[in-house]
């Protein structure tokens, strides 16, 4: 299984029936193809949307009904589209249960950075500002080093998106949750140690005293 | 009745050089892609561009950018057209980047009269400079003012001889907003039909914040 994949698959299982949903662009998107049977998750799309379904089929595509990245998808049982507005009023009203995003750098704080790498990138925040300060739970789901690079950090050392607002880390090596003690480790991937995972963490890590092997 | 329909060169010929002009649409779904090709065809410069992003290089608001039409643009994603992002690199374009929500609300002020808002989007972050923070219960929120333009394009799936709109699925988006909030709103129609056809309760904008229609299939 693939980084990515295993990455989705776990965070999946953070979800709970009867969740209001909303998912990044990118590898947060898979995570709809993981939602364990029984689960049923109402995905939010910040381009006006509920009960967002999967991509259709050729045939189907219809371009008048999109996700936020452009992309073409299906509407699920009771859907609904309305304007920007609304949109954001549902994700900044705290009727968001849970966000999933990725992310350049997380921090100790639970503050993150995803817009910008200054004289480099500018994409801009989309709607990941808003989603960051007003979805109840903020999971972050990216890959624990980029070529390398750590990207969890004491302080993060790009412009923030938001700042403490992340409530867990989940990557190919861990489960993660930001206390107000620090990060804690509560699940570690199977044939991965603490010592591996610790040396690719800037912070120090919490280990949780019932740690528990990574399922997916 | 006030004939509302016009020619989409007319309209477009209405457009001076420095105008402020919200476009409608997401990553180019909802967006108004006649009146583009049409600005496109003109001379009009020095605009500034109030969208949700900026699209693809090749498609819809990015045309403009492309073609180097655009002094300002006011957006809160510009990661999808690289052409954007090279102008702005080179000092040729001039973006002010907005979460996406404040953008909506910010346009949604202007619309309804209001002085602005309270958000809580962007406390701690480069978003804040400069402006009013302050605490309410509790939450820390910064003072976002309303935003407005001189004119507004917007997309409809079926819209009346009135300029009663009705959207279609995930084109709605900006495009009700962005009606409320200019001084002259021009909507192009992908089907335009009799007055008194729409069912009033199912029309997404109502028909006084539109003073020009153009295109349509049975335009």
């Amino acid at each position: 299984m693939n980084p990515k994949e295993m990455i989705a698959r776990r965070v999946a299982r953070e979800l709970h029936d009867g969740d209001v949903v909303n998912l990044g662009i990118g590898l947060p998107t898979m995570v709809s193809n993981f939602v364990p049977e029984g689960v049923d998750i109402t995905f939010q799309s910040e381009n006006g949307m509920l009960n967002l379904g999967p991509a259709p089929k050729e045939e189907d595509i219809d371009m008048d009904l999109t996700n936020a990245g452009g992309q073409p998808v299906t509407m699920g049982t009771a859907g609904v589209c309305f304007d920007s507005a609304t949109s954001f009023g549902i994700i900044r009203g705290g009727h968001v249960d849970a966000t999933i995003l990725g992310s350049l750098q997380v921090d100790e704080e639970g503050s993150i950075a995803n817009w910008i790498i200054p004289g480099k990138m500018v994409p801009g925040m989309g709607g990941a500002m808003d989603l960051l300060v007003g979805a109840k739970k903020v999971i972050i789901a990216m890959t624990h080093t980029s070529r390398g690079k750590v990207k969890i950090l004491k302080n993060c050392t790009l412009p923030y998106t938001a700042v403490k607002q992340v409530n867990m880390i989940v990557t190919e090596l861990g489960v993660m949750e930001i206390t107000d003690e620090g990060i804690k480790l509560l699940e570690i991937a199977p044939d991965v140690t603490v010592e591996q995972i610790q040396e690719v963490t800037e912070p120090t890590l919490i280990i949780s005293e019932t740690l528990k092997t990574m399922e997916f | 009745m006030k004939n509302k329909l016009v020619s989409i060169a007319d309209f477009v010929e209405s457009i001076p050089n420095g105008a402020s002009i919200m476009v409608g649409g997401f990553m180019n779904v909802g967006t108004p892609i006649g009146i583009i090709d049409e600005m496109l065809k003109t001379d009009v410069k020095d605009l500034t561009i109030i969208c949700n992003d900026a699209g693809y290089p090749e498609e819809g608001v990015g045309k403009l950018i492309a073609a180097g039409k655009v002094k300002k643009l006011i957006a809160s994603h510009i990661g999808l057209n690289p052409v954007a992002g090279q102008k702005m690199a080179a000092e040729e374009l001039e973006v002010e980047l907005v979460p996406q929500g404040t953008l909506a609300e910010r346009i949604l002020s202007a619309g309804k009269g209001l002085g602005g808002f309270y958000t809580p989007t962007g406390v701690g972050t480069i978003v804040e400079e400069g402006k009013e923070v302050k605490e309410i219960n509790g939450v820390t929120y910064i003072l976002e003012l309303p935003l407005k333009a001189d004119f507004a394009i917007l997309l409809g799936n079926k819209v009346d001889k009135k300029g009663n709109i009705v959207y279609r699925l995930t084109t709605q988006n900006f495009n009700p907003l962005m009606a409320t909030a200019a001084t002259t709103v021009c909507v192009e129609a992908k089907e335009l039909v009799e007055v008194g056809t729409l069912d009033p309760d199912k029309v997404h904008t109502q028909h006084i914040f539109i003073d020009y229609i153009v295109g349509g299939e049975t335009a």
